[in-house]
């Protein structure tokens, strides 16, 4: 039976980095296991012979060459951070004190 | 913390066999990143080579570089891997601030090239095999600077910065099948792997790979297992081990570890490491809070590729010839020992005697001159063989003037010093410094009269029939000369004067 456990809403809120409130957890993971449900009913109609499609234009092998094409400038990069430091992006602490 | 004890190396493979897995980045030699057309030059202005795609910026569509996918294919041929008819690319995806996007275009589980070997030649010449894998394409990730801890280091950091030029420099990662039956000579396998590991990348010309630039990285997995049994122990990952000679002693270190812990009763850690150039040992890394759970799925923007077996052919076709056996050949065309070869392979300068010798020169000069002179500069320097500020041209030049008597060794060394110098061609060196060997019978006439008038006890020697005694004399006429005189003629004109058939 395909669906979605409560925990694993919890975990998967965690991976995201979103702080749900155990009410919000109970919500999603009601909704979220009707989604996934209702999704699955692909699975019920599809036979053998229907592969599982990741991408639904049959195109292969689209490439680009090898050349140079003209970036950002460093200015224009970094005008949607939050904030910055010596023409870096400045992120907040990575991880504390072992 | 607890501090293991380290047993002896000996004594840790006395009671347990090593399991190794390596995993090596190689950062590809495109112009372009892997999937947008930002400059891959390095030294640029922080964040001056990005744009919507490598930034993650909403709406950006990522393309797939054409060099990115046919470096992966000559590299995976190159490794007798088999290439994929079809694969995709994946999200690897986690929050780390070195993706901006929130995950790293990789493969999972359709790797363009899987199943191959690479054969690698120990020191004393036995073949090891090291089957491969799997070889597939990702992206490299942005540069970190951790800001107000010490040394730079991520732990006690108020805050880090981050620079996005490298995130997205194509990447090929190649995986080893877990390598068993090396024993003692696990660390020497794996060093011998990744150093044939660079030798192929740098032939087939999709990468430097200059271990010291991290074009070249390696994670060294390692996990011991009692002798008799089959069973894998539980392995750590030693992550970033950048040199040749640091992955042969993260393994030792790693093997006398895990003895250690192993002989206590504990049980080993599954987690990252980080090794320590300084003192070769590794401490832990973070241990997970939980397994990883990268959600790998199909990377919807980017469609499949499916080389055709044309494509592979055509590539295939254009393969070199594989290191190891071009070493082989060049071995035997120069007559040295495996030793040597060794030494000659260590230093750098294959390549550079190689080019010598298409430039004219014999490979024995070429030999003398890179691994004797060059290399003893190059070693005083500190600097790489082919760093030096002279050519194999001009290698090829100083021997041919060696070869047809215009310069001797002692000059020749001397022009070679002035090329190093920046002074020119050897022939202008020649020219300016006035190293030409004298041979003309006029001007030495006059130097082995008095070398002949200084010693006439050995010259009396000489006329009665001691001809081995003439070398006294040749010495004394090419220190007259500093070294400039035609030794040969020297001596001609020494037994000729005193009445001496040579």
């Amino acid at each position: 039976m395909p669906g979605i456990t409560r925990e694993e809403v919890a975990h998967l809120a965690r991976l995201a980095r979103l702080e749900l409130k155990d009410e919000e957890l109970d919500h999603f993971a009601t909704q979220l296991d009707d989604i996934i449900g209702a999704v699955a009913r692909v699975s019920e109609v599809a036979e053998q012979d229907v592969p599982p499609t990741s991408h639904p234009l049959p195109l292969t092998n689209v490439m680009r060459a090898d050349e140079v094409r003209p970036s950002l400038t460093p200015q224009q990069a970094l005008s949607g951070a939050p904030a910055q430091e010596q023409q870096r992006f400045k992120v907040p602490q990575i991880l504390g004190e072992d | 913390m607890t501090v293991t004890e380290l047993v002896p190396y000996e004594d840790a493979l006395a009671s347990y066999d090593p399991v190794m897995g390596l995993e090596v980045h190689v950062e590809l030699g495109t112009k372009t990143k892997m999937f947008c057309g930002c400059s891959t030059e390095l030294g640029a202005d922080a964040n001056s080579q990005t744009c919507p795609t490598c930034l993650g910026l909403p709406g950006a569509l990522p393309v797939v570089n054409a060099v990115g996918v046919e470096s992966a294919i000559k590299i995976g041929l190159a490794l007798n891997c088999r290439i994929a008819e079809w694969c995709r690319f994946a999200r690897k995806n986690y929050f780390y601030p070195d993706m901006p996007k929130n995950f790293q275009t990789s493969q999972y589980d359709e790797p363009i090239a899987f199943d191959g070997y690479l054969d690698v030649q120990l020191e004393d010449g036995e073949v090891f095999r090291v089957e491969i894998e799997r070889a597939h394409m990702e992206e490299d990730t942005g540069k970190s600077t951790h800001v107000g801890g010490a040394t730079g280091r991520i732990h006690g950091a108020s805050h880090s910065l981050l620079d996005y030029n490298r995130a997205g420099i194509p990447l090929i990662e190649i995986v080893t099948k877990p390598i068993t039956g090396a024993g003692e000579r696990a660390p020497e396998v794996a060093k011998a792997y990744v150093a044939e590991l660079r030798e192929l990348i740098k032939a087939l010309g999709v990468s430097e790979a200059r271990m010291e630039m991290g074009q070249m990285r390696c994670d060294v997995n390692l996990s011991l297992r009692p002798h008799g049994t089959e069973t894998f122990g539980t392995r750590s990952e030693t992550k970033n081990v950048n040199s040749l000679r640091s992955v042969e002693r993260a393994v030792r270190y790693e093997i006398s570890r895990h003895a250690g812990v192993l002989n206590a009763g504990g049980k080993v850690v599954q987690e990252t490491r980080h090794f320590h150039e300084d003192d070769g040992s590794t401490t832990s890394g973070r241990i997970k809070e939980e397994a990883e759970d990268y959600r790998y799925f199909p990377e919807p923007d980017l469609v499949p590729v499916a080389p055709s077996r044309e494509w592979v052919e055509e590539l295939r076709a254009t393969l070199p010839e594989l290191p190891r056996v071009r070493r082989n050949r060049l071995r035997e065309e120069w007559g040295v020992s495996e030793h040597d070869m060794q030494s000659i392979l260590n230093a750098g300068a294959v390549d550079l005697i190689v080019a010598t010798t298409e430039a004219g020169a014999d490979s024995a000069a070429a030999r003398k001159w890179w691994m004797g002179e060059l290399a003893r500069s190059a070693n005083e320097s500190g600097t790489e063989l082919s760093a030096l500020p002279i050519t194999p041209a001009q290698v090829a030049r100083v021997a041919a003037l060696v070869a047809e008597g215009a310069l001797n060794d002692k000059l020749a060394r001397q022009v070679i010093e002035g090329v190093l110098a920046g002074e020119g061609d050897p022939d202008a060196v020649v020219e300016k410094r006035g190293l030409k060997v004298v041979s003309d019978d006029s001007a030495l006439g006059a130097a082995v009269d008095e070398a002949i008038a200084a010693n006439a006890a050995i010259a009396d020697k000489i006329r009665a029939g001691k001809v081995a005694a003439a070398g006294a004399l040749v010495g004394a006429v090419m220190k007259a000369t500093r070294g400039q005189a035609d030794a040969a003629r020297v001596r001609e004109l020494i037994l000729e004067k005193l009445g001496v058939e040579g």
